[in-house]
């Protein structure tokens, strides 16, 4: 085993050890509607990861006393595909992917016009496809996408990212090596034209200077993600103008 | 107090459409005097009494029940009173044996399915709804009640309207080109009705066609080329 710190995360030219500067995203990619029976889906790719999330309802909720009577429940299921990681995963959810569950479900909530729907249910199943660090912050970046695909009335997207530490300089968006030989790890989630922050948590240690400038880190990237949750969102129905017209 | 968007312009939730005093219609609200959107839909800007309209139509939505209402439901379940229905909506209907059966009768007598049983297609009327209760419907008028012939087509909700059109007209265009009847619940579910097969299953792929380009313009005209394409060829 080899102790936080000790593994050289930065290469002596300043780079991370996959080339990235420290204040820079990994490659992504976002579509919306990708699955056919759900009432809206999102798939999103960021760096390794690849994750899949279905949106159902607002629809009846079974069984019926959990409904709430003034508004719309969401219910959120983060799970992480047997084969998402380098050893397989039960397919038991773990105490760490009922944690996930409740925590994006939160980061979720304030955005969704839940009391237009009272005594429903929206289903939100988030499934892993592959993980390699920042898998939350993605989940709630796709499920958001998901959710305003299945046309559930929202306050904003939500779009999340993580600022980490590593060999203690400020790092966005760490990967799967970074998370775990790093000093720390902070997800941040906002609805980006609000300017609300819906998640933060974090792990580690950060002087309160460096809590400020990850969060200007966290923002700026925020930025990039959410013009791409837009454009994922309009895609479908920008193509089908441009095919209509175009032929006309 | 500028406008930000333009007629046509597609939403997604969180954009800011415009700033200062307007009436807000649609999928859109107010917060600190902007004008948000709420889900993906067109924006709509119309003027009333030099006061602008800003209207987000949604391109996607759940049906929610609305007293009124003409809908298309299914048969989920016989009751000793009442038959559950499902209308496309995150609510289940009821409907009581009472606004079926002739008014003196003993429900305790007679077995409901003999009038409407599992799976049966109803046009139906929703009598009342308060989100407190399931939504109740009636069969009462005329023009309701099982429907015994024809197809059944479900679109989105929020199409609902284009496939009706302006005062009825997409609808005329379908009885006048085709023959074709059109039953439109307003919770998307929509039965064509014609006495010949090939029509009917025309009128279907058009109201699909309706659903999909819902929101880009010209829709009448592209429906009315569409159909006139396809009887063309059906006639040679």
């Amino acid at each position: 085993m080899v102790a936080k710190g000790e593994v050289k995360l930065l290469r002596e030219d300043g780079l991370r050890l996959d080339g990235r500067r420290l204040d820079e995203l990994r490659p992504f990619k976002i579509e919306a509607g990708v699955l056919r029976n759900a009432d809206g889906s999102a798939y999103i790719e960021l760096g390794n990861n690849k994750i899949l999330v279905a949106v159902y309802g607002p629809r009846e909720v079974h069984p019926r006393h959990l409904a709430l009577p003034d508004r719309a429940m969401i219910r959120c299921r983060y799970s992480m595909a047997t084969f998402s990681v380098d050893e397989r995963k039960s397919p038991a959810p773990s105490r760490r992917e009922i944690e996930l569950s409740k925590v994006i479900r939160e980061a979720l909530e304030p955005a969704v016009f839940v009391e237009e729907y009272p005594r429903t249910a929206i289903d939100v199943f988030i499934q892993v496809l592959e993980a390699d660090g920042g898998t939350r912050t993605a989940s709630i970046t796709a499920a958001s996408v998901a959710l305003a695909d299945a046309g559930i009335p929202m306050r904003d997207l939500v779009t999340a990212i993580a600022v980490g530490k590593i060999e203690g300089q400020l790092a966005l968006d760490l990967n799967g090596l970074e998370d775990q030989y790093g000093e720390g790890d902070m997800p941040i989630a906002m609805m980006p034209r609000l300017g609300l922050v819906t998640l933060f948590q974090a792990d580690g240690v950060f002087a309160p200077e460096e809590i400020l400038s990850a969060l200007e880190m966290a923002k700026k990237a925020i930025e990039v993600l959410y013009e791409a949750q837009r454009e994922a969102l309009r895609k479908k129905y920008v193509e089908i103008r441009e095919e209509v017209l175009g032929s006309g | 107090m500028p406008i930000y968007v333009r007629p046509k312009d597609i939403t997604v939730p969180g954009e800011l459409l415009a700033e200062g005093q307007y009436t807000v219609e649609g999928a859109a609200y107010i917060l600190n005097k902007k004008v948000i959107a709420k889900s993906i839909g067109i924006v709509e800007i119309s003027k009333e009494k030099g006061r602008k309209i800003i209207k987000v139509i949604p391109l996607k939505k759940k049906y929610i029940p609305q007293a009124g209402d003409k809908v298309v439901g299914k048969i989920l379940d016989v009751g000793v009173t009442n038959w559950t229905v499902d209308i496309n909506s995150p609510y289940t209907a009821i409907l009581q044996a009472t606004e079926v059966l002739p008014r003196p009768t003993d429900a305790a007598k007679i077995d409901l399915s003999e009038y409407l049983d599992v799976g049966d297609v109803i046009v139906a009327k929703v009598l009342a709804f308060d989100f407190a209760r399931d939504p109740l419907l009636t069969v009462k008028e005329k023009g309701l009640g099982k429907v015994t012939r024809g197809s059944l087509v479900e679109i989105d909700p929020a199409k609902v309207a284009r496939v009706i059109g302006r005062k009825g007209s997409m609808v005329k265009l379908f009885k006048d080109m085709l023959g074709v009847e059109l039953i439109v619940g307003q919770n998307g579910r929509i039965i064509v009705i014609s006495d010949d097969k090939d029509k009917e299953l025309l009128a279907v792929l058009a109201i699909k066609k309706i659903e999909r380009e819902a929101h880009v313009s010209g829709l009448t005209d592209r429906i009315r080329e569409f159909l006139q394409a396809r009887l063309k060829k059906v006639g040679d």
